[in-house]
């Protein structure tokens, strides 16, 4: 601890963008809140399966879906509260290795969507080195956009699990709402794999 | 069956039953926080090079985990402690709102000669918990119940899209022995 550490100078939206430009068959889970309201500003996708709630699922469905279609990349992006609420499942994560996953968190050291309290990682829990402690092949904390470059030249290798911290403004940018509608979402996401619904 | 008439419970093998239906259902994940009543299964999903078996840390992770399984087609199932249901009540509501197949195979603790009375608070509200956020349970106390129950649990989760429980109840487990 001791070092507060709360956030960065990227901009979360300017990121996401980033990380998604040019997606092919990228399959990405969003964490609930902000991160959700990015990955649907840059583009719904057929592709994308937001959550709206299960705080703290968002790396497990990641890791599910990663083990389920192996022959794809998945990409998490979740932010810092919403995988604290699920640490654990970092540690399920590495026993698993799964080498198509990587989980992006936007770290901008607070609860963004209750009014800006600071986070653990805003008062100096890393994220990166949790993961790498539990055994991630590979981990960064990013600062840059150069940083957010090179993450995404990553996202396709398939060549290990990997996970990234990547320190954004504190800020709530104007809200982009994804389909409240679990089920829509769910049975696109699946019919744009070849899954039919029920 | 033969025609030799049910079965005898004594001669059934519940712990190999639940494994079995599992396999049967199709299903290709089996996650799950450790339990004693559970070890058989467990041990024969780690065997299995047709199943991912995979260790929760708690046992809410197996509902995000299934829900994402299920995102790429495939099916699998969540073995827990009743203790754990507690846990789960929150991320529940990923089922509900997504309507995914979700099944648990729950062991009870709390539930019938229970040492350990800090068990009980959750034991005897596993099922009205389940049930109070929309998951339909059914219980198992005869070893012969076992294999039929988890199989209709399975097809109506796998058939539903539905949160579906079998809780096998302490009886059936046998009671825990703390001094040797």
């Amino acid at each position: 601890m001791g070092q507060v550490n709360a956030g960065g100078a990227l901009d979360r939206r300017e990121v996401v963008q980033t990380l998604l430009a040019g997606r092919k068959d990228l399959l990405v889970v969003t964490g609930l809140g902000s991160p959700s309201y990015d990955v649907m500003a840059a583009g719904d996708h057929d592709n994308n399966y937001y959550l709206w709630a299960a705080m703290g699922s968002a790396a497990m469905v990641g890791l599910g879906l990663a083990t389920a279609k192996p022959n794809y990349s998945v990409l998490v992006i979740t932010g810092d509260g919403e995988m604290l609420m699920g640490m654990g499942g970092l540690a399920t994560i590495a026993t698993r290795k799964p080498a198509n996953l990587t989980i992006a968190i936007l770290d901008n050291g607070h609860f963004g969507e209750t009014g800006m309290q600071v986070s653990h990682a805003g008062l100096g829990v890393n994220l990166d080195r949790v993961a790498q402690a539990c055994g991630f092949g590979w981990t960064r904390e990013i600062r840059d956009m150069a940083g957010v470059e090179d993450l995404r030249g990553r996202l396709s290798s398939r060549d290990g699990v990997k996970l990234a911290t990547i320190k954004v403004k504190a800020e709530n940018p104007p809200r982009v709402l994804p389909s409240r509608d679990g089920v829509y979402v769910k049975n696109r996401f699946r019919a744009a794999l070849g899954h039919a619904p029920l | 069956m033969s025609d030799a008439g049910p079965t005898p419970g004594s001669q059934v093998d519940w712990r190999h039953d639940v494994f079995r239906i599992l396999k049967e259902a199709d299903v290709k994940h089996v996650v799950y926080v450790p339990d004693a009543g559970h070890s058989t299964a467990i041990r024969l999903a780690d065997e299995d090079n047709a199943i991912n078996s995979v260790v929760l840390t708690t046992e809410e992770e197996g509902i995000g985990y299934l829900a994402g399984a299920w995102l790429g087609g495939e099916r699998g199932a969540l073995l827990m402690q009743s203790s754990g249901v507690g846990n789960c009540i929150n991320t529940l509501a990923l089922q509900a709102c997504t309507r995914f197949p979700l099944l648990m195979v729950v062991t009870m603790r709390g539930d019938w000669a229970e040492f350990n009375a800090w068990q009980n608070p959750m034991g005897q509200a596993t099922e009205k918990a389940l049930n109070l956020m929309g998951v339909l349970t059914w219980r198992a106390d005869e070893p012969q119940d076992v294999a039929p129950l988890l199989h209709g649990a399975a097809s109506m989760a796998f058939n539903g899209d539905a949160a579906c429980a079998l809780l096998l109840g302490q009886r059936l487990i046998g009671e825990k022995q703390w001094v040797k």
